[in-house]
């Protein structure tokens, strides 16, 4: 789960992780209060949306006195904020932070994360702040300082150590730096955070060391243990067919400009799917994993999510019935088609157990079902309709 | 022969009394595994279709010799209920609880290196060899016995796989899910090093999904070490970056992590690349003529 940036530096705040002073704002009226509550100027208004490269995409923006601050808000609030994270069609703006502008000495980077691969929670430092870190670490590997942490052991004052000399800093700014680093281990462990990123951390030029962005994702998994966290999710940033997939737990991620609806058992096969159907000419439209089991609920609902979505063609529905048996599959998906009513030609592929007797019950319901012998004959039909 | 599980497998079942772990337990049994034992704590004393409970693993593992875990406890408890069958000293950990938070996974690996234990999955379906002992949820019917090894990220994907080798008269030495999860217990690398040995396996499927870097590694590793001919599969060509894919551990993150790297460097291993799903069984009989012959 994504947060956006005034949210995770409230936790920051609460974590003793030194932030800029400054509120979210979602009117001009509110951003002009937060503003005069600043007391001096120049203030930054920054777009609230839960994507990368707000800057770039004019989202962030200093403000020398109140008209500019009246001015600005008025122009982000609203914007279609369009950056390399939000594809084309961008983000609606409907929140902002404002917060007081700092005299920036240097710009650092420094994020935290569990690592996949070396089953370690892992710092990653460097002193090219601001850049995108998939930048440095292609084009100046050496700039980028990585610490490995065992969660069994936790953090130690060393590991610290490693990170302030390796981004060359010394004295108060050392201290400084190494006690923002060891709250933020525990941030990311006790909240179960899949990614906390600073960029910028800024050293200012009266010799302080805050951390001038936030970005926290939190490990969906992990979201049970933390109430608090889900108090933030904004269903503003979220696409609405997803929301309403997620109320039945179904896994439904829409892949805008598709044409080919698909409902799939197991999230393996169900990217196979996506992948087939793109390999036979056209485009999948959505990714739904209806799951291993999959229920006749979960086969209704999945349906009646894809036949929302008015892109959509033709629907591939492809399940490989292992202890469900594809005859009760096949009366769930009639059931379902009933129930939903279907305007668009669906393909079925189903394989396992009593697959006979479940191409039967599709083939004799009168619904406009077309049934495929196996993966290759789906995708070939599939495409035979996006081309008619 | 085969890798891991044979007949003499024995079976403990953490969570047996539950909805899942009761029906997979009875389908686990009625295929010809030795299930000897489960564990729900304060169930000690019942039993599930004449199977013992228990307590604690450890009072199991002592009563009944059982010398693997099937792990169905739901995943706020998982993680505890792994590290409870590694410290019994376990040899063998199947989870199939999918949703274990990614913290309470890094603890369990960490733990586990330091152990002699080996954990397979979480969010897997298991592990098969077939005719001989099923630890896990996938249909024990539609495997055969034979030469071919399979590994794979996904369930139903590893279904789709067996099945399809299966109309090419092809059966499966042992058949490993390693799960969906970004950390998880076995990689691709331990599976393929233990087939390498196995004289049984004679031929290696290796289906990958997006997500880190275990395909590449795997690729690295057959270069150098696997003499067997491998077909791979890697699923999610068409998937967004920064989406989570069902599975926990399917997300390309910026850059890395991607259908195509994976595809390239698994070519580049000489790994007979399966692009088209439908084409796996027809690819894998041609790649594996000699092999098998």
């Amino acid at each position: 789960m994504k947060i956006h940036e005034f949210q995770a530096k409230e936790l920051f705040r609460k974590s003793g992780i030194p932030v800029p002073r400054g509120e979210a704002a979602f009117s001009v009226e509110e951003a002009q209060r937060a503003a005069a509550a600043l007391g001096n100027f120049p203030v930054v208004i920054k777009a609230q949306i839960h994507a990368g490269g707000r800057g770039k995409g004019g989202g962030v923006k200093l403000a020398a006195n109140a008209e500019e601050v009246k001015q600005l808000a008025s122009s982000i609030l609203g914007m279609t904020l369009v950056t390399h994270q939000t594809g084309p069609e961008g983000r609606l703006v409907k929140k902002l932070l404002v917060e007081e502008g700092l005299p920036i000495e240097k710009e650092l980077y420094l994020s935290v994360l569990p690592d996949r691969g070396a089953a370690k929670i892992v710092f990653m430092a460097s002193e090219a702040g601001g850049m995108d870190i998939e930048e440095v670490a292609a084009k100046t590997p050496e700039k980028l300082i990585k610490v490995f942490i065992d969660p069994l052991i936790g953090m130690k004052g060393y590991h610290a150590n490693e990170l302030a000399f390796g981004l060359n800093l010394s004295g108060d700014l050392a201290k400084q730096f190494s006690a923002m680093a060891m709250k933020l281990y525990r941030l990311c462990v006790d909240y179960d955070c899949s990614l906390v990123e600073i960029n910028p951390l800024i050293l200012t030029k009266d010799g302080r060391v805050i951390a001038l962005d936030a970005k926290i994702n939190f490990d969906d998994n992990a979201l049970y243990r933390h109430k608090d966290i889900l108090e933030y999710r904004d269903l503003d940033e979220e696409d609405p067919f997803e929301v309403e997939a997620s109320k039945f737990e179904l896994n439904y991620i829409r892949m805008p400009g598709g044409n080919i609806g698909n409902m799939v058992n197991g999230a393996g096969l169900a990217m196979a799917t996506m992948d087939i159907i793109q390999q036979a000419g056209a485009a999948p439209a959505n990714f739904l994993d209806v799951g291993g089991g999959a229920s006749a609920e979960q086969v209704e609902n999945g349906f009646r999510i894809i036949l929302a979505d008015p892109s959509v063609k033709g629907v591939l529905i492809n399940i490989f019935g292992g202890i469900l048996r594809c005859d009760r599959l096949a009366n769930g998906v009639v059931e379902a088609a009933n129930k939903v009513g279907i305007k668009v030609p669906v393909v079925i592929r189903m394989e396992g157990t009593n697959v006979e007797e479940g191409r039967r019950i599709l083939n004799e319901s009168g619904l406009n079902l077309i049934t495929a012998k196996d993966v290759s004959d789906a995708a070939q039909k599939i495409a035979a309709i996006v081309k008619a | 022969m085969s890798i891991w599980v044979d007949r003499n497998t024995r079976l403990l079942v953490q969570g047996i009394t539950g909805r899942e772990g009761q029906f997979h337990t009875v389908n686990c049994k009625n295929y010809g595994t030795s299930v000897v034992a489960g564990v729900t704590p304060g169930k000690g004393g019942q039993n599930v279709e004449g199977i013992p409970v228990f307590n604690t693993v450890a009072k199991a593992v002592r009563e009944t010799g059982a010398n693997a875990a099937m792990v169905f406890v739901p995943p706020p408890f998982c993680g505890d209920a792994i590290l409870e069958s590694i410290d019994a000293g376990l040899p063998l950990i199947v989870a199939i609880t999918e949703g274990i938070p990614v913290m309470d996974m890094l603890r369990v690996k960490n733990y586990l290196k330091k152990s002699s234990s080996r954990l397979i999955g979480p969010n897997c379906p298991g592990i098969i060899t077939p005719g001989q002992c099923k630890i896990g949820i996938q249909p024990g019917h539609i495997h055969s016995p034979g030469h071919v090894g399979i590994v794979s990220r996904s369930g139903t994907l590893t279904y789709e796989a067996v099945h399809q080798i299966q109309q090419f008269g092809m059966g499966q030495s042992t058949v490993v899910g390693i799960g969906g999860d970004p950390v998880n217990g076995t990689s691709f690398i331990d599976c393929l090093s233990a087939f390498q040995a196995d004289p049984e396996t004679r031929a290696i499927i290796m289906v990958g999904e997006i997500g880190g870097s275990a395909e590449e590694e795997a690729a690295d590793f057959v270069k150098e070490y696997v003499t067997k001919p491998v077909v791979g599969f890697i699923a999610g060509l068409t998937a967004p970056p920064g989406r989570r894919m069902g599975h926990a551990g399917a997300i390309i993150s910026g850059s890395s992590g991607t259908a195509s790297g994976k595809i390239a460097a698994m070519r580049q291993a000489g790994i007979t690349i399966v692009e088209n799903l439908g084409e796996m069984g027809a690819i894998a009989k041609k790649a594996f003529a000699k092999a098998l012959s």
